[in-house]
């Protein structure tokens, strides 16, 4: 008994690698189908997960998206900025500046601020900076001076300011244009500025990184750790972000299904064609004495075989879509995010079956003999 | 004969040719759907992008510095130069008249509210202008959408403000309240958010601060809201040194650019420059949106091709013994793959052509859905679409159909290959 069952598993097994070796090109085609399916929904179920992210970093470019303000009037503690950067802890980048008003020669008021400049441009990658070749005297204080402040100071690259009685003398190492107000002020090296003016920095501009959530509890903590100052989201930037994020990842979302629910119908139709076309096969074994039972589990093995492999060869290449996609417009791969990779197995071999099962119940119906005689 | 032997395949074996027609149609739908988004999704995304506020701001020629330290202005107000509010209504007259969404002029004025001195911030809200004979209306919150009111906008012929929503909490007052302004009351009808130096000040109709900086007709600074096209090298040069034809064209795109350039002609004695931090973003996110739609398209027209190419490979090898038949009763290789290929043309357009009407519903249904408004689709997309289905289908065709003709006749009718 049991030598007879192993001698009929033997014959399941062989009969299902026959199928597929003899009538090499039919099951190319329909293993085809299915590679490109499960190839196409991995790229883009990874591309999904992955794409915010890679926008979001993209959303950095606008800055700052916290400001810490100090209440009017009042500077903030010494040690305000190690404690944002303890805080934020490398998920972000906070830039210190302070400001004051100093008079120009001929006594027109111009605002001053010292701030950390490589930190700054980094932040406001926006700002256009026309740099000129330094000025002889190294000893003087380098300042980058906004379009329209360069004309209130006067022609020449070296000028000088008046705080408080303090004159100070500077040297023009490029002009700044933004369109906004740092047009009309002068930047200039932080502890510089402390040193000139005493007034230590009243604004941190902070570039924080993550979700939403993970802005929002930087901003709590960020609050909570700095109780004299006023810590708030800059709307604008927060705002435009959410909603432009949120337009693009439906409008991928829409595309995503639209060409995944294709792939599903293109494999359905093929193997569906596929199967069909093998109805001499069935009406054979049916003539041969096959049960109901065996036939199905023949043709539903078959399918989740194909449905198995493709999915694993799909998958292989759809990494390697999304990768690419990935390279060549943000310039950083995409990770691979295996859990994607259940939803695409059982995906494939559920579309394999039903592709494999339909036919078959259709036939299942007509007699042996109809089939062979080929009618 | 010939095209009898064609009417006569599709009148009997409509299954196949169904099935056939339904793999065109689905991949011509989903590549006419995918194209149509991707090549409006920039223009939508632009319109989103205008979240950010205005990126084009217009300022007096010969104003003094401003001396303005976190949004709070430190100069007296009425100093320095003005632009004239008669001449805004030309906006509407530039070239790129259409690209500008909204525009919005502010005048700030100092005066004193419950004893604390205030700066109160005109502009308009939701004013009725007109341009020749052409009427519309614009206002700040068109410009600022991330500003958020809660009560309502003021309306500009009326004695209506809005309160920071810090001075509100400052001096006590709500919504229904009123305050003194130039000697007259006014009606607090809401309390703004916006996360900047507003919140601190008082919004009122452009009037209003007029009246409160004693000069009628004058505004300081005009904030516009444009659609504008992402900067490139060409549009970074100086048109002054242009040739007239390069000139032309830096003029006729809506550089950001070239529309402040065309707002300081609008605007006599007026001074435009781009807000750098919104414009110049703008085109970077822009372009990596535009760029991942333009890959995801790309993948989606590879995905549909191989389908349909797989499709037609099986439908054609299914019939090997069509092509025996043909072949014993004496046709040429030649009339065999005409025949086919005419079939394939056929399948190919009328497929593609329900796929194309289906592919654009798809993209309406995704631009309502996304975006609520209608995705532009080019007619030029029909014809390219047709190309490229007719391209496709020859090219799934082709290796089946040479592979058939190889095989002897006999072999095939006796059903050995």
């Amino acid at each position: 008994m049991s030598a007879r069952h192993g001698s009929r598993t033997r014959m399941f097994v062989r009969m299902l690698i026959r199928a597929s070796l003899v009538q090499r090109g039919r099951a190319a085609s329909a293993l085809m189908a299915v590679v490109v399916a499960a190839t196409v929904a991995t790229a883009m179920m990874t591309l999904y997960v992955d794409v915010q992210a890679k926008l979001r970093k993209e959303f950095r470019s606008y800055g700052a998206n916290i400001v810490v303000v100090a209440t009017e009037g009042r500077s903030l503690p010494s040690d305000a900025l190690a404690s944002v950067e303890r805080t934020l802890n490398g998920r972000g980048l906070a830039v210190p500046f302070a400001y004051a008003v100093a008079r120009t020669k001929g006594g027109a008021p111009i605002v001053v601020a010292g701030t950390d400049f490589e930190r700054a441009k980094r932040l406001n990658s926006w700002w256009s900076i026309s740099s000129r070749q330094p000025a002889a005297a190294a000893s003087q204080q380098q300042a980058l001076v906004g379009t329209k402040a360069s004309k209130a100071i006067g022609d020449g690259p070296e000028f000088a300011l008046t705080f408080d009685g303090r004159e100070h003398q500077f040297s023009s190492s490029g002009t700044l244009r933004t369109g906004a107000s740092e047009d009309s002020r002068v930047y200039i090296d932080l502890p510089e500025f402390e040193k000139w003016t005493g007034v230590a920095p009243s604004t941190i501009e902070i570039a924080a990184s993550g979700t939403p959530t993970e802005i929002d509890a930087t901003l709590r903590s960020l609050a909570a750790s700095l109780p004299g100052a006023e810590v708030r989201p800059v709307r604008q930037i927060v705002e435009g972000e959410a909603r432009v994020l949120g337009k693009t990842r439906a409008a991928l979302l829409a595309a995503i299904a639209i060409i995944i629910f294709t792939a599903i119908l293109c494999v359905l139709a093929t193997l569906t064609a596929w199967v069909l076309d093998r109805r001499r096969d069935f009406a054979i074994m049916k003539a041969l004495g096959a049960s109901e039972t065996l036939i199905n589990s023949f043709f539903a093995a078959e399918a989740a075989a194909l449905g198995a492999v493709g999915a694993i060869a799909g998958f292989a290449l759809g990494l390697g879509v999304a990768a690419w996609i990935g390279q060549a417009n943000f310039h950083s791969a995409v990770q691979p995010r295996w859990s994607v990779f259940p939803a695409v197995l059982a995906g494939s071999i559920a579309v394999a079956l039903i592709s494999a099962v339909l036919p078959i119940s259709m036939l299942r119906r007509v007699q042996p003999a109809t089939i062979l005689r080929g009618e | 004969m010939f095209i009898r032997v064609v009417y006569e395949s599709f009148r009997r074996q409509r299954r196949r040719k169904l099935l056939a027609g339904v793999a065109i149609a689905l991949g011509v739908s989903v590549a006419t759907a995918m194209i149509a988004v991707a090549t409006d999704i920039g223009d939508k995304i632009n319109r989103e992008l205008r979240t950010y506020g205005a990126n084009l701001v217009v300022t007096p020629d010969a104003d003094t510095l401003d001396v303005e330290i976190g949004g709070v202005n430190l100069k007296p107000a009425g100093d320095g130069a003005f632009l004239r509010e008669a001449d805004l209504p030309n906006i509407k007259g530039m070239f790129w008249q259409h690209n500008v969404v909204a525009f919005a002029p502010t005048l700030s004025a100092n005066t004193t509210v419950e004893g604390k001195p205030v700066t109160v911030l005109g502009t308009y809200f939701d004013k009725d202008l007109t341009y020749g004979a052409e009427h519309f209306r614009t206002g700040v919150p068109q410009v600022y959408p991330f500003w958020k009111v809660s009560g309502a906008w003021p309306k500009d012929d009326a004695s209506e403000v809005l309160l920071g929503q810090k001075l509100a909490s400052e001096i006590g007052k709500r919504v229904g309240d009123t305050i003194q302004l130039a000697g007259r009351d006014a009606k607090i009808v809401g309390v703004l958010t916006s996360g900047t130096a507003e919140e601190s000040q008082v919004v009122a109709p452009l009037a209003i601060a007029q009246q409160l900086l004693g000069r009628e007709g004058v505004v300081k600074k005009v904030f516009v809201s444009a659609l504008t096209t992402p900067e490139n090298d060409f549009a970074r040069r100086d048109p002054a040194t242009m040739s007239p034809e390069m000139r032309d064209r830096w003029y006729c795109t809506p550089y950001a650019n070239s529309i402040a350039l065309q707002l300081t002609e609008a605007i006599p004695h007026s001074h435009a420059e781009q807000i750098r931090q919104v414009a110049q973003n703008e085109g970077t996110v822009l372009d990596k949106i535009r760029g991942l739609m333009l890959l995801v398209t790309f993948a989606a027209l590879l995905a549909s091709a191989l389908a349909v190419s797989a499709a037609m490979a099986t439908a054609i090898f299914e019939r090997r013994r069509e092509v025996g038949l043909m072949k014993a009763l004496g046709a040429g290789n030649f009339s065999v793959a005409t025949f086919f290929f005419t079939e394939a043309a056929l399948l190919a357009i009328i497929g593609g052509a329900i796929g194309y009407v289906a592919g654009n519903l798809m993209a309406q249904q995704i631009g309502q859905w996304v975006f609520q408004s209608r995705i532009a689709i080019q007619p030029v997309l029909f014809p390219i679409v047709i190309g490229l289905a007719v391209f496709v289908t020859f090219a799934g065709s082709a290796a089946s159909i040479r592979k058939a003709m190889r095989f002897d006749p006999v072999m095939v009718l006796r059903g050995d290959a």
